[in-house]
Order: C-alpha cells, then structure tokens, then sequence
C-alpha cells in the first residue's frame, strides 16, 4: 500500500495532464462550432505544455537564473521547447480564427454540419448539371 | 483547473468559453509558476490569457456568439477518449518520477548549458542563453513562423489590399 | 468608447507604462525573466488597448498597416542579417564569438541584437493580426445595409 502511494505521488502529474489533454481533445472532436474546437485546441496544447514543464522540474531546485550562489536549478531546456511553442500556437490560432472568419462569410455559419451540408449540396447541384 | 475544462466542454455561450479560456491560461501560468518556469508563465499569462482572449473576441464579433446543441449524443466519441486516456495513462507507468534529478533529462545537455551560460556566455538567464544562443536557429525559424502567420492573416483577411476594399474609401 | 471618461483617462496613464514595462522585460531579458518574445507582446497589449479606447482611426494614425507590414519583415530581417554578419566576419552562420574581439562580448551583442528583433517581429506581427480582424469588421459593417 505504501509503494502504492508513492508511486500515485509519483506520477500523478502526467496522469493529470492526460486527463486535460482528452478533454481538449473530446472539445475538437465531438462539438461542431469552429470557434469552440479552437478553444478546445488552445486547452490541448496548454496541456502538453505542461507534460514538458512537469518533466523538467527537479525537487528542490529552483528558477534557471544565475545569481552567485551556486544551487540546483530546474532544467531550462523544456522551458526554451515551450517558449517556443507558446509564440507558435498563438499564431496558428490567430490563422484559424481568420479563416473561420472567411468561413462565416462563404457559408453563412461556422457549424459545422450546416457548412458539410451545403457543401454536399453544391456538389449534388453540379453533378446534376453536368 | 480541471473544472474549467470541463466548463468548456459544457457552455454553449462562447463568449463564457472564450473568458473561460483566458482563465484556464491565467491559471496554467501560475501552475508554471511553481514549476519553477518563469520565463514560459510570462509568455503564457501575456500570450494565452492576454492577445489570444482579444483575438477570439474581435472573431466573435463577426459570427454568432451561441453555439448550437449537438445533434446526438456523443457517445462513440466518449468511449474513444476513455480509451485514448487509458492508452496514455498506461503508457505514463515507465516515466521517471516526478522531479527526480537523476533522470534521463538532465543528465547530458542541460548541464553543459547551465555551465556554458556562465562561462562562455555570461548571461545570468540561462533561458534566453539557450534560446538566442545555444539554439538560435529554433528561434530564427520560429519568428519565421510568426512573420508567416501575420503575412496569412493579412492575406486572408484583405486588410492591406487598398483596391479591392468594397464601398469603402479611407480608413477612418 | 471615447466618451468613457474613466476608460479614457485610465488608458491615458496606463499606456505609457505599459510601454515602459514592455521596454524594460525586452532589455533586461538577460538578467532576469523576459526577453523579445514577452516584451513583444506586452507591447503589442499597450498598442491594442490604445485602438481599443480610442478607436480604430487613432490606432491607424499611429501605426499605419503597411507600416507594421514592413516592421514584421525587418524584424526578422535583423535576426538573419545577424546570422549573414557572422558568415562575412568568418566564422558559421549565427556564430556569435566573431561579431567582438572578446566572445563574450560578441555573445552579449548578438544576443541583443537577436531579441531586439524577435521582439520587433512580434510587436509588428500582433498588431496588424488585430488591425487585420477590426478593419475587416469596419468594411462588412459598410458593406450590409445594417
């Protein structure tokens, strides 16, 4: 029972993130308004942001700044990967959102099923006039 | 946090899901906070709960703000999440413990970085070190990236494009 | 929003603070937490709120789109022309120990001279992202007979 609490302890920090990362996941999937699956990518990534930030922090250890005194620090090279892609989804999320702008003025809505339905109706309409 | 999440799963006012957003960055930001990554939960509180809430607000304005209930019940998309969750779970049993300073990750570059930050670069933080210095051309494409997406947005959007502006004469 | 005296005299002082943070995080990036990505955006927040209080008008009087088009590109063009400058002195490209007779002080200059364009680059890159989505707003608006 023992080994088994730490081993909870131990790993408790990924098995969070897999929980919000299937929760972001399930909002892309499952819920058909464009705007909100971008959200629900945005809840995704912040969670794999975690997984990376989780896995370099060391016990102990504290922020990777120099200051004189020597000490250990958490590791910075997760820190440098996530800072990256922070900067990185904000720009994919400001391309999606500008094509669900242009979506909405071509379709009429940004739902999903109305925006197939329209599309397979266009398609019928050409094959009949060919 | 969780229980954000899990608002947002249920909320159709995406104006409530976007504030909602915000909040769910604000609050991983000062999660990094104690993770001990300062520099990622600046860029993360001014980034996610800063410019991206604007963004998705200024897109709000153009379409609808209620989202419209889903056509039938999801279950198929439930169970595959439970499976996917329960895959990577089971996949997360070998991971090294949370925090432990002997695994894998810190043994063979990031020393040599902690130590090269002092000796051959000078610099106190040793995150903009790695970042300008140590792995400079990560962040040359990296701004490439961004200069690509703004590029995307003008183009998609037809900001810059004076002659085909429809009724419109100068921008007031 | 303009005739909100509160929001607008708030915006008044908060601005120029706002800018100075965002100047002090990108310059003193190296010290402590900061540098070009964060200073960016902080920046990019002071401009933004400004277009937000007291119009879109003002904000294209200030920051005109083909101008923050053009600072986007030199931003970028910064950090590559740091990396050509390498190459001509003689050693890789981004190679930072040449730029100076000492190399920590050609690591210090070029690390400077490469955050300050990131920094310029996002600046440029999420104010015209938001000039992009309001003057696309302004042009349907006059488009509908609304």
């Amino acid at each position: 029972m023992v080994t088994d609490f730490s081993f909870i302890v131990a790993h408790y920090n990924y098995w969070a993130v897999v929980v919000l990362m299937t929760a972001g996941l399930y909002v892309v999937v499952a819920r058909g308004n464009l705007i909100k699956k971008i959200v629900g990518l945005n809840l995704f990534q912040v969670s794999v942001f975690m997984l990376y930030i989780s896995m370099g922090k060391v016990t102990g250890g504290t922020a990777p700044i120099l200051t004189g005194k020597p000490e250990i620090f958490s590791n910075p090279l997760p820190h440098v990967l996530i800072l990256t892609a922070i900067v990185v989804g904000v720009a994919t999320t400001a391309i999606g959102l500008a094509l669900a702008i242009r979506i909405n003025e071509a379709y009429g809505s940004i739902e999903e099923d109305e925006i197939l339905a329209a599309d397979r109706a266009a398609e019928q309409q050409d094959a009949c006039e060919t | 946090m969780l229980v954000t999440a899990l608002m947002i799963i249920r909320l159709r006012n995406l104006f409530s899901v976007v504030m909602l957003s915000g909040v769910f960055s604000l609050l991983s930001a000062g999660l990094f906070v104690t993770l001990d990554a300062v520099d990622v939960a600046f860029t993360e509180a001014a980034v996610g709960a800063g410019v991206a809430t604007v963004l998705f607000l200024a897109a709000l304005a153009f379409t609808g703000s209620v989202e419209k209930p889903p056509a039938s019940q999801p279950y198929i998309s439930v169970l595959i999440m439970t499976v996917l969750a329960a895959l990577l779970i089971y996949g997360t049993m070998d991971m090294p413990p949370f925090g432990d300073a002997s695994a894998p990750i810190h043994q063979h570059v990031a020393p040599e970085y902690i130590h090269g930050a002092k000796t051959q670069i000078g610099i106190p933080n040793i995150v903009s070190a790695i970042l300008a210095s140590y792995r400079g051309f990560d962040t040359l494409g990296e701004t490439g990236v961004i200069f690509t997406a703004g590029i995307g947005v003008v183009l998609l959007l037809r900001a810059g494009v004076p002659s085909r502006r429809r009724g419109k004469g100068e921008a007031e | 929003m303009k005739h909100h005296i509160i929001l607008r005299v708030g915006a008044k002082l908060l601005i120029p603070l706002i800018m100075l943070f965002a100047l002090y995080v990108q310059f003193h990036g190296d010290y402590g937490p900061g540098g070009g990505f964060q200073a960016g955006v902080i920046f990019a927040a002071a401009l933004i709120l400004y277009g937000l209080v007291f119009g879109l008008g003002e904000l294209s009087r200030v920051a005109p789109l083909p101008n923050v088009i053009t600072l986007m590109a030199a931003g970028w063009l910064l950090y590559t022309g740091v990396g050509f400058a390498g190459l001509v002195m003689g050693g890789n490209y981004l190679d930072y120990n040449i730029l100076w007779s000492n190399p920590m002080t050609g690591q210090h200059l070029g690390i400077f001279l490469v955050e300050l364009g990131v920094g310029i680059t996002v600046v440029a890159t999420m104010l015209a992202i938001y000039q992009c989505f309001a003057i696309h707003q302004s042009n349907e608006l006059a488009d509908d007979e609304w």
